[in-house]
């Protein structure tokens, strides 16, 4: 389980989050939503262990990472899987190589299981026969495919997933989905998704967490987040506009 | 608490403050990355393949504009020290002449300006796109330290190629007076390179090649800070690049400054 308490961050005098409590149960898919430039980036990047909280605390299986430095946080990274938004993808480096990467570098498996791996990993994610792309040379769908597959092929125990499908057409943003849900499944990682496709989401989401300025307001399964009478919950949900903004 | 508006007065000190606070904080974590990069390069596992390929990226790819320079720098001296020489009754002293001043002085400071120009801000700019992309930061949550990958390899493979590139542009440089003293002037060939061997001797070789070592840690050490400490977007990498280049331009100059007077 994934526990985050008093979460409190601040960058010059803009605060960004605010005292940010949440539970994440093992093997679930808790979905992070929220408006554009409110944290949820920077809160994954706190559960990752990319940012240093100004108060509180991240526990990850009642391990303390917020403290955590040199190898007894990598010891902790090396059980997390990160889809990052943009795919973060190496760019000098073919699809294969990309997902190749964790395996050799991160967990030195040998060369001919590499080859396997890689290839079952990106028959998963639907790109057989891609592997000698470079990523420049491939859509953006594909990018997050492939990124999927690089996050997904050490069987990580948490993977988190910043925005997989921001910028995608409504196909590729359920195929996205559907191919999370159908690994997810398969591999019962513990997942934290920050996305901002709704109603897509309720679909995949085991928990939906609504984040709206600096603090989680509203937790609970999608059905519940649907029917929420909380006003900020229903404005985001609904798309309705913000008439306090510009004033 | 709000802070309290300060008076008039004090506002220039207040200035002055914080300027020193962020010049010695930018200090600190200047030198901080250099350890943590030596950190990287005197424990295992050494990254070979990452370092072959810097090699090829900072030396072999620089390689045309160091022939170039090289030689029309040689060309020009030959020119130039002739003509001086010539009112002297002295242009015998033509080799030495351009020799030395390849050797001890133009040929470690041009050719570190010249790789910096075109490998160096490169360098920036592919570090700084990596990071404005998180692709160091996927490095980093994949359990992989990005000092081991980026840059250890780019410092080790400045030790190698500047003294390399150094190297090249001092014997295309020499080859340069030749052609025009020689060849073009009409000094006889023997001349040019026996009074070269006598005038030339090894602690010039080693002054031009420490001089060229210390150039190579310089550039890639700053070149690569600048790159990981990247601003927002295209902009924060293009002002990236430009003080890149610029201040190993200016360490470059001012650090050879500094070890021409230890190694006279």
């Amino acid at each position: 389980m994934i526990k985050v308490e008093g979460l409190t961050k601040s960058f010059g005098r803009q605060t960004v989050l605010r005292e940010l409590s949440l539970e994440v149960p093992t093997g679930s898919i808790t979905v992070i939503i929220g408006r554009s430039g409110g944290g949820k980036s920077v809160f994954l990047k706190h559960l990752i262990g990319l940012l240093r909280p100004d108060a509180g605390r991240v526990l990850v299986d009642g391990v303390e990472i917020t403290g955590l430095r040199g190898r007894a946080l990598d010891d902790i990274r090396r059980r997390y899987g990160v889809v990052f938004q943009g795919g973060a993808l190496f760019d000098s480096l073919s699809c294969h190589e990309n997902v190749a990467f964790p395996l050799r570098e991160k967990l030195r498996v040998p060369a001919d299981e590499i080859v396997k791996r890689v290839a079952s990993a990106l028959a998963q994610v639907g790109l057989e026969g891609m592997g000698a792309k470079l990523p420049g040379e491939i859509s953006g769908g594909m990018r997050k495919r492939v990124a999927i597959a690089r996050a997904l092929v050490t069987e990580p125990e948490i993977v988190f997933f910043d925005e997989p499908t921001t910028g995608l057409d409504p196909v590729l943003v359920n195929t996205i989905h559907h191919l999370i849900l159908d690994l997810h499944r398969r591999f019962r990682f513990t997942a934290v998704m920050v996305s901002h496709e709704i109603p897509e989401i309720f679909e995949i989401a085991d928990r939906v967490a609504m984040l709206y300025e600096g603090r989680i307001v509203e937790v609970g399964p999608p059905a519940a987040i649907q029917a929420s009478t909380n006003r900020v919950v229903r404005q985001f949900i609904r798309g309705e506009p913000d008439n306090s903004e510009g004033r | 608490m709000p802070d309290r508006p300060l008076s008039p007065a004090l506002r220039p000190f207040d200035a002055v403050g914080g300027w020193t606070i962020a010049l010695v904080d930018s200090l600190g974590r200047f030198g901080t990355f250099f350890a943590e990069a030596l950190g990287a390069i005197a424990t295992p596992p050494f990254k070979a393949r990452a370092f072959v390929d810097r090699v090829n990226y900072i030396g072999y790819r620089s390689l045309l504009i160091i022939l170039l320079t090289g030689a029309f720098t040689g060309m020009v001296l030959g020119l130039q020290i002739y003509l001086t020489l010539v009112r002297f009754g002295s242009e015998a002293f033509l080799g030495p002449a351009v020799a030395l001043s390849i050797i001890r002085e133009l040929g470690p400071v041009l050719a570190a300006l010249m790789v910096t120009g075109r490998a160096g801000s490169a360098l920036t700019a592919e570090i700084g796109i990596m990071r404005i992309t998180e692709q160091i930061d996927a490095l980093t949550v994949m359990a992989l330290n990005p000092m081991r990958y980026l840059v250890a390899p780019s410092i080790l493979a400045g030790l190698v190629t500047f003294p390399l590139m150094t190297a090249i542009f001092d014997v295309v440089g020499i080859f340069g007076g030749y052609l025009v003293g020689v060849k073009l002037l009409g000094l006889s060939p023997g001349t040019y390179f026996g009074e070269m061997q006598t005038f030339v001797d090894l602690n010039d070789i080693m002054t031009g090649f420490w001089k060229s070592l210390s150039f190579g840690v310089i550039v890639t050490w700053v070149c690569t800070y600048k790159g990981f400490n990247v601003g927002h977007g295209a902009e924060g990498v293009a002002r990236a690049t430009t003080q890149a280049v610029v201040l190993s331009s200016v360490l470059i100059l001012v650090w050879d400054y500094f070890m021409g007077s230890i190694l006279q």
